[in-house]
């Protein structure tokens, strides 16, 4: 059966229109499945054991009792896993972290390493029997925290070079009328998205098939495949609803160590992590130890800004966090240094986290922002507007669009800025001292080469297939409504699937990069569907597929600054009796090129300023000083902020268009939480006149800092 | 995980005979804290008897004037129950505090008093932890104890009562009654806790095997005004790091009855009776209050990171007194 193609009457614009998830209905109702609870006949689960020592080498690994526990059918471990490829370098540019390449030698770098994986008929089977696993080690001495001018820091490039430098500092900040010189703090934060790491593997019909939650099923395709040197058409990946990634769900040990027991016991295997699992497994942000020099002129004008920051990472994998990379953005000065340096400890791995980089740094730098404006009498807003660069402060190139002072006037609107006496520690409501704050925020919009396949079915829909994933951002929704657009029809006329690696590469969920290197893809194909339509009578029943590849177009755009911005505003509460810090309510106005769905773009953009409130005042990682393992790593001992602690967040965004930019988005995963956690701190100061460099901003931090109610500015 | 057997009780007397047929069966509650510790390793009880069922879920006026409350009543019941706003409202104000609503939901009142604390070196398994695992030591003294007790610890255990609820009843003079193998008692709330001494892991007076039935608010007019402040780390779902359930009677400016409880400080809810010493009979005003604050404290012993916990629990108690006083403070 043939049927015509669909006619000019189509309607357009479901882009810019709110749009509930498509999925949302199968997610409320459990109808949506993941991973850890896909049915698999025949399953076997597995639990993975981690080493409770900090640093040494395993001695013995005592299998022999546990294999006769009920159930229990293997145990893996290095002294019988099979040898991987790990020599490689992956789709994003970096080599495998060994954490997840499980079981390779004797060698254990922290506390919480997978040391072996017990595979069970249930995963009760397989947890008891995990537990009674006895393992013992040769102890070796260890170090795991992080210290300012550790000797072992080296300058390391991570995605950007490690140090940029222009004009002569010290002689620069000599001649300013205004210095700031401040060290900042941020502990070490863990993704914590809700659902946590869960993977199947079964080998069917010669392909190895791994249902899993992660942020690319083709990443992490290409991932195992080139690890167990396998073909790479031999492996597939599917991960078709995710509950959060944050930047953790990339290649990790679940996966690994479930297609090594898939394949010993040639049956389906699957691993999950527990939450306490997750803190030294799947990544988290490394704790920062930041200083920042900023030197101006008596009207705020910088002539001097140093950014350094110094982060941790693992003796088996090298990490930035490169939190002064966003003041090679935001900030233009005379003389102008920065430079990311790590310092390898016994610590697990860090990795991305949600804008990792810009959420730290831009803690350190716009907090010394708003500490220079105190200094100058210049208001904050004015200071950052003064300061604008014109072109790429390092890179001396041009902005794609450049929208931040558009931020900044309608958030200043809105939020009643102009009415606020800048003078701190004045403001009371009863026994709580009131304050507001601002801060800048800035974001990479970069594209990279996806393909997609979109068919024109005979029924007059369509079909688009990608490699993206939706890991709770709305994914799925923008590229049914991009493609409704695209194709000249309605969002219920397009049918769009996603997280399965045979839809050929793509963009993974991550860098606020996905939605528009998918978009780019899907419009390509779209566009070239149409045109075949153009001239098809009619479809056969297979339907007409076009597929494209975004490689060279990726390639030829143009070389700019292009990036998202926005301005940050946050008014709280300060019980100084009792150190607790409210935040009453935030608002945050945005320039991030097209929105595609309203409804989703403003919940991303509430949940990265939530997560802003949550790394101002609560958020931290804890490891016993002693050990080096993690001090109560779960949610209740990991502090994230509950809705009694997210009052009303207001967001908007103001037109951010750049004509030359053939899809115009620019993503709006991250941009949300950058500069919420100053915006926080530097209202905390408006609030009490005490200035709060180490987050989180805690309650002993507030009750040790000087009583200065009333008083003055003051410097801690 | 351990397997483990299940058993509904039907009734008191069965309950108790079947935790004394076998040392390693526990009772099963809300199992709000119970289950969560069974599937880290913490707890692993052979035999769970499910005491939800018991008939224990009424809340009574006694005679005397006060309220008897069910061992299996809910904390959400507990917390809304009319005469426990009206003549207590401090207690409802505690519970409110606590958990969620879904936890609060399955939460009971005898499990809240026997939950365990949440020091994270106790809920690690794998390590060392006097309470869990007698004579292996106790890492938060020399690590992190940022959340730990500053009365009442010894150098074997610092570990806080996590309890909200408990402080209230703490405050007001509650009496827990029990059920065991050699029959029915009953002890005031501030003598159920053992010291921590060199016993940590012996936290309660309970006989082996005791089923906790009621717990017993004696007639306190004084408790109608009353308050509990409970201070986090975040809005809602933390633990308190200090809190405090206070309730004031004030004739003429003075202060003629003062219950003053403190939470988060110690291995268990905190009476303070050398502060209540110093507020009977003396003016009802901030240096009152402040003088009550300090006679209490005088005896904390802070580690090097929780020093931070005396002035917070001094301001605490200052500005919950000073609450609620209110209009009749000079």
């Amino acid at each position: 059966m043939t049927t015509t193609t669909p006619g000019p009457q189509a309607v357009r614009g479901a882009v810019g229109v709110a749009h509930t998830r498509v999925e949302g209905r199968d997610k409320v109702t459990g109808a949506a499945r993941y991973a850890g609870e896909i049915p698999f006949a025949d399953l076997a689960h597995g639990w993975l054991v981690l080493s409770t020592v900090t640093r040494g080498r395993i001695r013995t690994v005592q299998t022999a009792p546990v294999l006769d526990m009920p159930g229990v059918l293997t145990v893996l471990h290095h002294g019988n896993a099979p040898r991987l490829n790990t020599d490689y370098i992956g789709m994003l540019g970096t080599p495998p972290d060994p954490t997840s390449a499980v079981f390779q030698n004797d060698r254990v770098p922290f506390a919480g390493w997978p040391v072996a994986l017990v595979v069970a008929e249930t995963p009760e089977e397989a947890r008891e029997a995990a537990e009674a696993l006895v393992v013992t080690y040769d102890q070796e001495p260890h170090e795991t925290v992080l210290v300012d001018g550790h000797p072992g820091a080296y300058p390391a490039a991570g995605h950007m070079p490690a140090e940029t430098e222009k004009g002569d500092l010290e002689a620069q900040l000599a001649a300013s009328a205004h210095v700031v010189d401040a060290r900042y703090t941020t502990p070490e934060e863990q993704h914590s998205m809700m659902e946590p790491h869960a993977a199947t593997a079964r080998w069917e019909g010669g392909r190895l098939e791994v249902v899993d939650s992660n942020q690319g099923a083709g990443w992490v395709q290409s991932e195992l495949a080139t690890m167990f040197s396998l073909d790479a058409s031999s492996v597939r990946v599917r991960s078709e609803h995710i509950g959060g990634g944050f930047g953790s769900k990339g290649l990790r040990a679940h996966q690994v160590s479930a297609v090594m027991a898939a394949t010993a016991l040639q049956r389906p295997v699957r691993v999950v992590l527990t939450r306490r699992q997750t803190f030294s497994l799947a990544g988290y942000r490394s704790p920062t130890t930041q200083r920042i020099r900023l030197g101006a002129a008596p009207d705020g004008r910088l002539l001097a800004l140093e950014h350094r920051s110094l982060n941790q990472t693992s003796t088996v994998y090298e990490f930035v966090e490169p939190s002064a990379g966003v003041a090679r953005v935001l900030y233009d000065a005379d003389a102008h240094r920065t430079a990311n340096h790590v310092v390898r400890l016994d610590v697990p791995s860090p990795t991305w986290m949600r804008a990792p980089g810009e959420a730290p740094g831009s803690f350190a730098i716009e907090a010394a922002l708003d500490e220079l404006a105190e200094r100058t009498g210049v208001d904050p807003i004015e200071l950052r507007l003064r300061n604008e660069p014109h072109v790429g402060p390092v890179s001396g190139l041009p902005f794609s669009s450049h929208n931040l002072a558009a931020c900044f006037r309608e958030g200043a609107r809105r939020f009643g800025w102009a009415d606020r006496d800048p003078r701190p520690g004045v403001r009371r409501d009863g026994r709580l001292l009131l304050g507001t704050g601002t801060a800048a925020a800035s974001f990479g919009a970069g594209a990279a080469p996806s393909t997609a396949l979109v068919t024109a079915e005979a029924d007059r829909s369509f079909t688009v297939r990608i490699a993206a994933a939706d890991i709770g951002t709305g994914a799925r929704t923008a590229l049914t409504l991009i493609a409704a657009d695209a194709l000249g029809t309605t969002p219920e006329q397009v049918h769009v699937r996603i997280g399965d690696s045979d839809f050929g590469p793509a963009m993974i969920a991550g860098g606020s990069m996905g939605t528009r290197s998918w978009a780019w893809a899907v419009t390509a194909a779209a566009a070239e569907l149409r045109e075949r339509l153009t001239v098809t009578t009619s479809v056969p029943p297979e339907g007409i597929t076009v597929r494209s590849d975004t490689t060279a177009a990726v390639g030829a755009l143009a070389q700019k600054e292009r990036h998202s911005f926005g301005a940050q505003f946050a008014e709280v509460a300060v019980d100084t009796a009792t150190g607790e810090v409210r935040v009453r309510r935030m608002l945050g106005v945005f320039a991030a090129g097209r929105i595609v769905n309203p409804l989703t773009a403003r919940n991303q953009l509430v949940g990265g300023m939530t997560w802003g409130i949550s790394m101002a005042l609560h958020e931290e990682a804890v490891r016993d000083r002693n050990t080096g393992g993690h001090y109560a790593p779960d949610l209740a001992g990991y502090h994230v902020a509950t809705h009694a602690d997210v009052p009303d967040i207001e967001v908007d965004w103001v037109d951010d268009h750049d004509p030359d930019d053939p899809v115009g988005i620019k993503g709006v995963g991250e941009i949300g939480i950058v500069g919420a956690a100053a915006a926080v701190a530097n209202a905390v100061w408006h609030a009490t006149g005490v200035r709060h460099r180490d987050l989180p901003i805690r309650p002993d931090r507030v009750l040790a800092a000087p009583a200065s109610a009333g008083g003055g500015a003051a410097d801690a | 995980m351990k397997e483990f057997g299940y058993q509904r009780a039907r009734d008191v007397t069965g309950a108790v005979a079947l935790l004394a047929a076998d040392p390693d069966a526990r009772y099963l509650g809300g199992g709000t804290n119970l289950v969560d510790l069974m599937k880290t390793g913490v707890e692993r009880p052979a035999r769970l008897v499910d005491v939800r069922e018991l008939p224990l879920d009424r809340i009574e006026p006694t005679a005397d004037g006060g309220l008897r409350i069910g061992a299996t009543v809910t904390n959400s019941d507990l917390a809304a129950h009319p005469e426990v706003r009206r003549r207590y409202p401090a207690l409802t104000q505690a519970v409110l505090a606590g958990a969620s609503g879904q936890l609060r939901n399955m939460a009971t009142v005898g499990g809240n008093l026997l939950q365990r604390t949440r020091c994270g070196y106790f809920t690690d398994a794998a390590g060392p932890c006097n309470k869990r695992n007698p004579g292996s030591g106790c890492p938060a003294v020399a690590g992190e104890h940022h959340n730990h007790a500053v009365l009442g610890a010894s150098g074997h255990c610092v570990a806080v009562h996590p309890s909200d609820m408990g402080v209230a009843l703490t405050a007001f003079d509650a009496v827990v009654s029990y059920e065991s193998a050699d029959g029915p008692g009953e002890r005031p709330i501030t003598d159920l806790y053992l010291p921590v001494g060199d016993t940590p892991h012996r936290e309660t007076a309970l006989p082996p095997g005791a089923l906790i039935t009621h717990v017993s608010l004696p007639a306190a007019p004084v408790a109608a005004r009353s308050r509990y402040r409970k201070v986090r780390e975040r809005a809602s779902f933390a633990f308190a790091i200090g809190s405090v359930a206070a309730a004031l009677d004030i004739e003429d400016g003075r202060i003629r009855e003062a219950r003053l409880a403190l939470g988060a400080v110690a291995s268990r809810p905190w009476r303070a009776r050398a502060a209540e010493a110093v507020l009977t009979g003396a003016p009802a005003d901030g240096a009152t209050f402040a003088a009550a604050a300090d006679a209490e404290l005088a005896a904390a012993e802070p580690l090097p990171d929780n020093g931070y916990k005396v002035p917070l629990m001094r301001n605490l108690v200052v500005a919950v007194l000073t609450e609620l006083a209110g209009r009749d403070a000079r």
